[in-house]
């Protein structure tokens, strides 16, 4: 079940500037903005790895403050630049991580990270056993996105998850995210617009710590607002 | 056979004290690495014990009441507040070197901190803190012979009485084993942080 995220004059001193912006169920939005905007921060709210100054976060209609941080955290996936898989573990064990905190049988564990890693292209009897530092650095990418998606969460919190790789790989990785991205909310940190284009429906500008642009993805490029123009022409799209 | 007597006696008192100081400074390490504040003053404090010079820890000792007194407790009491140190300092090092983007995702993931604690922050603090286990035994090994001096007992007792009685043979049968005990304890502990370190 995906669930909606709704932010009301959120401020978060002194990064953030009083943010209202709701997201439906569902919905895959990209956040772009210079280095600095208060992206990663906007994303850090939704887990609750940050806390507002003021104003409130609300995920399917109830404040975070009175949810259960940890019940939350354990669905919704979180993707990180660099992957932040646990060097120490196996790449079977790191995908097996949300499964085993959620008390999941080993069997279904083992079915569940089958079929997330065979979407991902790193079919378990091959990379299972393997240590995530002999992965490539897309490989480790989408030993992360298994590891973020495998118990279905209801939201994706990605910070720049493909910024670190070529461009080859990271558009092949950029398509396969395409085709995981039903049934999930999705909250995609990027400063690249291009990549911003392809794999969210929605896209929100921030500079500064606002929101200076919020539109569709058609008609994002094509907005009168300065900073968009910029980076319009910057992506080339 | 009195080397071989004097040799399992030291290895119990430093296998003792050196136990007790992982028992104590494990978690006192990871408490500090909780609370920088006041674990950077916990950490001064251990800090200070250690510069005291060894001989002069044990005069400090016999005088305190339940602790001290003539003979193995006291140079027990001494050897585990020599060990503290190394094993604190490397517990709170090993866990704040941890790479933050690591306990990030884990903390994203739903860890409760003791989940996060033992599946995450330990494992990889693992091999800093088993450096500091290393330290902590090849120092008490040494510290350890002076004990004797109190009659603490261990490899000590033949190296004094070697000397007092002018007898190198009887000093060698002391420092020897001393000297092996520390080398081979150095290399099992190193050869044990190696392996984790490739885990």
């Amino acid at each position: 079940m995906a669930a909606s995220v709704e932010f009301r004059g959120v401020f978060v001193e002194p990064i953030l500037h009083e943010i209202d912006l709701s997201i439906r169920a569902g919905e895959a939005v990209a956040f772009i903005g210079r280095s600095g905007a208060g992206k990663t921060t906007m994303l850090r709210l939704v887990n609750g790895l940050v806390r507002p100054t003021s104003g409130e976060v609300l995920v399917d209609g109830t404040p975070l403050a009175e949810i259960d941080l940890i019940a939350l955290r354990r669905r919704t996936g979180y993707i990180i630049q660099g992957s932040g898989l646990f060097p120490h573990r196996t790449v079977y064990e790191n995908v097996a991580t949300v499964p085993r905190l959620l008390g999941w049988e080993d069997g279904r564990t083992r079915e569940a990270a089958r079929e997330i890693l065979a979407k991902l292209d790193l079919p378990l009897e091959r990379f299972g056993e393997r240590s995530p530092r002999s992965l490539s650095g897309g490989e480790q990418q989408r030993a992360g996105i298994a590891r973020a998606m495998i118990a279905g969460p209801s939201m994706l919190l990605c910070d720049e998850p493909f910024g670190a790789l070529d461009p080859i790989v990271r558009r092949d990785l950029q398509d396969a995210f395409r085709e995981l991205r039903s049934g999930v909310t999705i909250l995609f940190v990027t400063h690249d617009l291009a990549e911003a284009l392809h794999v969210a429906e929605r896209v929100v500008l921030f500079d500064q710590g606002r929101v200076v642009a919020d539109a569709s993805a058609e008609s994002f490029p094509r907005l009168q607002v300065p900073l968009v123009e910029r980076f319009v022409a910057a992506a080339g799209v | 056979m009195e080397v071989a007597r004097a040799t399992v006696q030291h290895i119990v008192i430093v296998a003792v004290s050196v136990g007790a100081a992982m028992v104590i400074g494990i978690p006192l390490g990871i408490w500090c690495a909780r609370n920088l504040r006041a674990g950077r003053v916990a950490l001064r404090i251990v800090d200070t014990i250690q510069t005291i010079p060894s001989l002069a820890l044990f005069g400090l000792l016999i005088p305190v009441p339940l602790i001290g007194g003539i003979g193995m407790r006291t140079a027990i009491v001494a050897l585990i507040l020599y060990s503290l140190l190394p094993i604190v300092r490397n517990t709170l090092t090993g866990i704040r070197g941890v790479d933050p983007t690591v306990v990030d995702a884990g903390v994203a993931m739903g860890m409760t901190p003791r989940q996060l604690l033992r599946s995450v922050e330990l494992p990889l603090a693992m091999p800093t803190i088993v450096a500091g286990i290393r330290i902590a035994t090849v120092i008490g090994i040494g510290v350890a012979t002076i004990a004797a001096a109190i009659g603490g007992g261990g490899l000590g007792t033949l190296i004094f009485r070697g000397v007092a009685m002018v007898d190198t043979r009887l000093m060698l049968e002391g420092a020897l084993p001393a000297a092996g005990l520390a080398l081979v304890s150095d290399l099992v502990l190193s050869a044990v942080e190696r392996m984790l370190i490739q885990r």
